[in-house]
């Protein structure tokens, strides 16, 4: 609310988030927002914290002291469920759906969690256009269309994926949290959703955590360098390139 | 209530708790080791009372039963792994709890099957018969002093087989990673062996050693096993030393709570009614505890591996 | 029609018919037995919603039963003796009325389970399965030592419960009300499982951390379901009751969770008509070992680890191959 300029805008906005684990600070008093139409990546070498960082958005971790802004609401109290209902939608690092289901019932259950009405006892969901044609359409948006009646724990690898993407759009998200996407695509597979993600940005901001630099320098309006828990950079890929801070403690050692 | 009751009952209770310990920590063992939730534990309780109690009337010598006992459970332990349980480790605990409960349907009907329904009984040592006096006046059976000695240099050498021996440090490297320890080479089948064997010598043990103080019968071990099951969910599963703690704060709180909760109740209500009232809150105490433990601590106060 | 469908409606009809062929058969003992079956099959499709379509192994549904068994045991005692039941703040009688046993036993077995659940489903894995063993076990010891409602001895019923327009010391007319709410039941929870809830209880059992990220509360979603859960078992339990005209700490004890979940096991978890099948062949086990001889138990003690261990996926999972999630 103080600098309201910007910050107005901002979809995502956290502040001075710290979170320890005993005497290792995993989050140190990271900031960093993400605006509409702009794909934001977060990288950092392992054990940079992450993970962590997804957590407290996510809900899953409590953060020890700063703010998460989510449009314009506090955000740090509230559950994992609740932040998903007000609008945030994210895919897994590894890849997380219900298994016994079929694609299309798996995509349903996100529809019905964005409609906010599961506490209903005698009609069958296979009989409700209303869920059926959504998650018909947000396969036919991955293309997985013509795998709709397959069961989850058997679509391959990439096709979880698409999945789970899938089910994120299905909750009309107005903020995608995507962990590390690319993560054992196959540079196919990779290209392939490099190009999808290029085109979502106008639909919805991302914020994307990923190793695959190539994707993350063709992808990013923005990135936000993270090393031991805090912010050493946040700017273009041009900045970003060009920070020697970064190519020290990062870039250079990748190469 | 005089200070001799109050030191007597408050002995009782931790007797009882060291009862439940040598139950709770094969259990907990069992569970932590190879993630297996046993029912029939409060089996080999039974088993082991049985052979005491037959083994002692055969030869006249309660140490022989005593010995025959751990030998008898640990044995049938040993074969209740190979054939049955070992085939458990990788299923859920649904089939797990399904399959032990059969295995007790065995036991216990099989016992009755051999010795019948009447009650055996097994008589106190000569030695240990009689009572002792501590210290402030207060006389004690020794036979229960006996028992509760004998837990704790039991627990004393459990810790030391954990923490010192080349068993244990397979035991607790078996609790934290199950791949590594077969990637070492420990032959990890003979270790899942070993550990429920002992498991069921304790549990044999606390059977033959409570059977002189109460009868031997069917279904004597199910009672026992359910403590057991409180304690190690109190103490945190998987956690030897939660077990003990767990085991005695059981036992004191069961024991003075059917002692003093009557009294506390008869303060202000009249006395049939602070009896009845006081006994059955007493009888629910125990899972009272555990209940305000959970809520609390939801793994237990000692959680391994957390 | 698949071939799961066939075998639930040979199942159901085959336990309605069974009566009126032993009647036919002058074997009028074998409706008593019946009855049983639809009983405890019905306490098993209680223990299904949580154990077979949330994932919730508890191993203190026999709280449930036992509680819906004392409720039919006190308001009958109530009504039989003139007695109210309270005077303070309102006079409340008691009553042999069934409709009204049925809602009693319902409403105070979700009751409890919202109190048991909200403790409870903290915890998961063993953890829920011993605290949920516990709690049961609470109940059972307060039966045993309130001196109010027969303690230890238990409770007789001296004239079975009635029901409007039946006559319920009938025991063909008797079974007929309990194969129907076993039917209402089944009904509901095939109904309940294919719903939206049904579907979120489901991804709460096969991966709750994607329920939520769906913006489903998994625990809300597993504590209503304990709850439906805890009230069929409940109901179950107050026709138990009537059925033995007898209620006593017993019905509480941790072997009777045990052999709930036996019910649901040997049927297939998580299968409809599962608990159905898994309690007649209980029944029918317990019945004709007790026949051959009088140590019954050690044999269906080997039968069952056999199927433990042996078939994957209960009678239904035999009969009618994998479960199909669609």
């Amino acid at each position: 609310m103080a600098d309201a300029a910007h910050n107005d805008t901002a979809i995502l906005e956290l502040n001075q988030l710290q979170k320890s684990f005993g005497a290792l600070k995993a989050t140190d008093d990271v900031t960093l927002d993400v605006r509409p139409g702009e794909i934001h990546a977060l990288i950092g070498p392992n054990g940079a914290g992450k993970s962590t960082l997804i957590h407290q958005i996510a809900g899953s971790l409590m953060p020890d002291a700063g703010s998460i802004q989510f449009l314009g609401e506090e955000m740090r109290s509230m559950s994992v469920a609740q932040r998903a209902r007000k609008g945030l939608g994210r895919t897994f690092q590894v890849s997380s759906v219900a298994p016994e289901f079929s694609a299309l019932r798996n995509v349903m259950l996100s529809v019905q969690g964005m409609q906010g009405s599961s506490f209903r006892f005698f009609k069958p969901v296979m009989r409700d256009r209303s869920l059926i044609d959504q998650a018909h359409g947000r396969l036919r948006e991955v293309g997985l269309e013509d795998r709709a009646n397959v069961i989850a724990a058997e679509l391959s690898h990439g096709e979880r994926r698409q999945l789970e993407m899938a089910m994120a759009l299905a909750l009309q998200p107005k903020l995608l949290l995507l962990d590390e996407p690319m993560a054992g695509m196959g540079p196919e597979g990779s290209k392939q959703l490099t190009g999808y993600l290029d085109t979502l940005r106008h639909q919805v901001p991302i914020l994307l955590v990923e190793h695959d630099m190539e994707a993350v320098f063709s992808l990013a309006d923005r990135i936000t360098v993270l090393v031991y828990g805090r912010v050493i950079a946040t700017g273009s890929v041009a900045d970003i390139r060009a920070n020697r801070d970064v190519r020290e403690a990062y870039l250079g050692e990748e190469d | 209530m005089t200070l001799a009751l109050f030191t007597e009952q408050l002995l009782n209770g931790v007797q009882f708790g060291i009862m439940l310990f040598l139950m709770a920590a094969g259990l907990t063992l069992v569970f932590g080791v190879m993630g297996l939730i046993n029912l029939a534990h409060g089996s080999l309780y039974m088993i082991g009372a049985f052979i005491c109690a037959t083994v002692a009337v055969a030869t006249g010598s309660f140490w022989l039963g005593l010995i025959a006992s751990l030998a008898g459970a640990a044995a049938a332990g040993a074969v209740m792994e190979i054939v049955v349980i070992r085939r458990l480790y990788a299923r859920d605990h649904l089939d797990q709890v399904l399959a032990t409960f059969a295995l007790i349907l065995i036991f216990s009907e099989g016992t009755r099957w051999v010795f019948g329904s009447f009650p055996l009984y097994l008589d106190i040592p000569p030695i240990l018969q009689g009572a002792v006096f501590l210290p402030g006046g207060v006389q004690y059976p020794l036979y229960r002093l006996a028992i509760i000695i004998a837990g704790l240099a039991i627990a004393l050498g459990l810790y030391l087989l954990i923490s010192r021996t080349r068993l244990g440090m397979r035991i607790r490297a078996g609790e934290s990673d199950r791949e590594m320890i077969s990637a070492l080479g420990v032959d990890i089948r003979t270790l899942y062996t070993i550990v429920f064997a002992l498991g069921a010598a304790l549990a044999g043990l606390a059977g033959a050693l409570v059977g002189a103080i109460q009868s031997v019968q069917v279904g004597m071990g199910e009672p026992v096993l359910i403590l057991a099951f409180v304690v190690i969910v109190i103490g945190g599963i998987g956690s030897v030393k939660g077990a003990l703690i767990g085991a005695i704060l059981v036992g004191v709180v069961d024991t003075m709570g059917r002692i003093l909760l009557p009294q506390f109740f008869a303060l202000f209500m009249e006395n049939a009614q602070a009896t009845s009232v006081g006994s059955a809150l007493a009888s629910m105490a125990i899972y009272i505890l555990m209940a305000i433990i959970l809520a609390l601590k939801p793994q237990g106060l000692f959680a391994a591996g957390a | 029609m698949k071939r799961e469908t066939i075998i639930n409606w040979v199942l159901g009809l085959g336990l309605l018919a069974f009566p009126f062929a032993a009647l036919y058969l002058d074997e009028p003992f074998y409706v008593t037995l019946a009855t049983r079956v639809a009983i405890l099959a019905l306490a098993g499709v209680g223990l299904n919603i949580a154990l077979g379509l949330g994932g919730m192994v508890s191993f203190g549904h026999a709280a449930f039963f036992g509680i819906g068994g004392y409720v039919a045991g006190i308001l009958s005692q109530h009504a039989f003796n003139d007695e109210p039941l309270f005077t303070w703040p309102l006079l409340i009688s008691g009553t042999s009325d069934m409709p009204v046993i049925w809602l009693v036993a319902i409403v105070i077995c979700a009751l409890v389970a919202v109190f048991i659940g909200l403790i409870t489903l903290r915890t998961s894995g063993v953890y829920f399965i011993m605290i949920t063993l516990a709690f049961a076990q609470m109940i059972y010891y307060f039966a045993i030592s309130w001196p109010s409602y027969g303690g230890e001895d238990g409770l007789s019923i001296y004239v079975r419960n009635g029901f409007p327009g039946l006559n319920t010391l009938d025991p063909l007319q008797f079974f007929l009300i309990c194969c129907a709410a076993l039917m209402v039941c089944l009904l509901l929870s095939a109904r309940l499982r294919d719903s939206r809830f049904g579907a979120a209880l489901q991804v709460a059992r096969q991966n709750d951390v994607r329920l939520a990220a769906t913006g489903i509360a998994p625990l809300n979603i597993r504590l209503v379901a304990f709850i439906i859960s805890a009230a069929m078992t409940g109901l179950a339990g107050a026709l138990f009751a009537d059925l033995n005209r007898f209620v006593s700490p017993s019905m509480l004890s941790w072997q009777v969770s045990g052999e709930i979940m036996i019910f649901v096991i040997l049927g297939g978890v998580g299968r409809l008509f599962g608990p159905l099948a898994g309690a007649a062949l209980f029944i029918v086990l317990e019945f004709y070992l007790g026949g051959v001889t009088e140590h019954w138990q050690f044999f269906l003690g080997l039968i069952l680890l056999g199927v433990v261990l042996f078939v994957r996926g209960g009678l239904l999972g035999v009969l009618a191959g994998r479960r199909d999630h669609g």
